[in-house]
């Protein structure tokens, strides 16, 4: 959080229902900023229209998990923390999937699988265990939701580049390329255009993180050199905790191997 | 025969065609972390393949006797979840007392494989596609070695380029998103195969 106590992000005090929803919308973006919950970013965004669903889907479980856990946060024991998070988490993912179902038949079948793995996006877990679980029921819930939206604008960006690159087309209106539904001569010089259909396979979203990813590192690259607080940024991906991890692991074979 | 040309033709589709980490992105924060070196990332597969193909089978009778004839199927994700949290602690426990030499070879991986969205994502594609609890061990074990064998051709090419003079912004993570998107080109080569 912030340095000093009591003010929060962008000048807000902090913990109030305004300052959590600008500080995840804006300070603490989580796919632009911390970086996490990455799979579903990668996977979904072949559309703008994909995003949104994925990005409103995941907004409802954030804010109502984070109001659930807040409430209980004094009667979960320490120990069962964590199962106790997975099966809050669960539940409203199911009403999300069995809504979705009901409603948007379409928009089920497209996002599939991804919809029920929103159980173990890091997002949701990672604003249960680091805000949900220690403040009240309120900041909690309007967390959720600064959070959630910050991610659905940045997955339905994604996704519109994508999209818009890749088959000329914005939340499925034909922009550029033939059939475009701009009229006159200016029409006539876009429907010239050739889509570059990778950017909506599956290369196409590795390479679009790629760049949003060395962006983001060039941009805290140079508030960092102007003196500024650049802690909150992530590491690059949700994996930066697999990567310790990883590298604990050769350092322990390492030691291991100068003990014998 | 039959059957066997059907098992055959799963285990193509899913280790090579629908890639589970290059065409399905799941399990991707492994598959970016765990990378760096090819002995890591074997021991990483190794123990993926461990855990997919257990969870798979183990779920996928779950599924069969317990939630489809209660008409419960709406409870899978919960059920799923919770099942393969248990699992991974119970697979370690077990190792650990038992199988001392397997627990040190992919012990230390293990709890990095909980978070790991693969194991649930295969799980319930089992579920949606219908398929029986052979056919879900089958394709669970298929996609695990896929999973291997993608980290394992990535920690590869990492080595490699460790020491390319690279563009700092680049440093990281989006140099390996772009091998990675690389890869999936080279992947997309499996489709003729289906």
């Amino acid at each position: 959080m912030s340095t000093e106590a009591k003010k929060g992000a962008l000048g807000f005090r902090a913990d109030t229902p305004g300052e959590r929803f600008f500080n995840g919308l804006i300070a603490e973006n989580p796919t632009l900023v911390l970086m996490i919950g990455m799979c579903p970013t990668l996977a979904v965004t072949s559309s703008a229209i994909n995003g949104l669903g994925m990005g409103l889907a995941t907004t409802f479980v954030l804010a109502l998990s984070n109001a659930v856990i807040s409430a209980l946060r004094k009667t979960i024991p320490g120990t069962v923390r964590i199962p106790s998070f997975i099966v809050v988490i669960a539940s409203f993912v199911t009403l999300v999937e069995l809504l979705m179902k009901a409603y948007v038949p379409a928009l089920n079948q497209a996002l599939g699988v991804y919809i029920p793995l929103i159980v173990v996006n890091c997002i949701i877990f990672g604003r249960a265990e680091a805000y949900a679980s220690k403040h009240g029921i309120v900041p909690s819930f309007f967390d959720g939701i600064g959070m959630g939206l910050g991610f659905t604008c940045a997955i339905t960006v994604i996704g519109l580049i994508r999209e818009f690159v890749g088959a000329g087309t914005a939340f499925d209106v034909q922009i550029l390329g033939e059939g475009t539904v701009v009229p006159g001569p200016v029409g006539a010089f876009l429907s010239g255009y050739q889509p570059i259909s990778i950017f909506i396979q599956q290369a196409g979203a590795f390479f679009v993180l790629a760049f949003l990813i060395a962006i983001m590192n060039k941009i805290k690259a140079n508030l960092a050199s102007k003196g500024k607080d650049t802690s909150k940024f992530g590491q690059g991906c949700c994996s930066s905790s697999e990567e310790k991890a990883a590298d604990k692991i050769l350092e322990d074979k390492k030691a291991g191997k100068e003990a014998e | 025969m039959e059957v066997i040309m059907n098992l055959v033709g799963l285990m193509i589709t899913a280790s090579l065609v629908n890639n589970v980490v290059l065409s399905q992105f799941l399990g991707l924060c492994p598959f970016l972390g765990v990378s760096k070196k090819t002995d890591t990332a074997l021991g990483m597969g190794g123990a993926c393949i461990f855990v997919i193909t257990l969870a798979s089978l183990v779920c996928s009778i779950i599924y069969k006797f317990i939630l489809a004839p209660l008409d419960l199927s709406y409870l899978r994700t919960i059920v799923f979840i919770l099942v393969i949290a248990m699992l991974v602690q119970f697979v370690e426990m077990i190792l650990k007392k038992y199988i001392v030499s397997l627990y040190q070879a992919l012990g230390v991986y293990l709890p990095l494989i909980t978070t790991n969205c693969a194991v649930l994502g295969v799980a319930i594609n089992n579920v949606t596609d219908g398929y029986t609890i052979l056919e879900s061990t089958v394709t669970g074990f298929a996609t695990a070695i896929g999973f291997t064998i993608a980290i394992v051709i990535l920690a590869g090419l990492r080595e490699k380029m460790e020491y390319n003079d690279i563009p700092i912004p680049f440093k990281g993570m989006p140099l390996v998103l772009l091998t990675s998107g690389l890869m999936a080109i080279a992947f997309t080569g499996f489709s003729a195969l289906k």
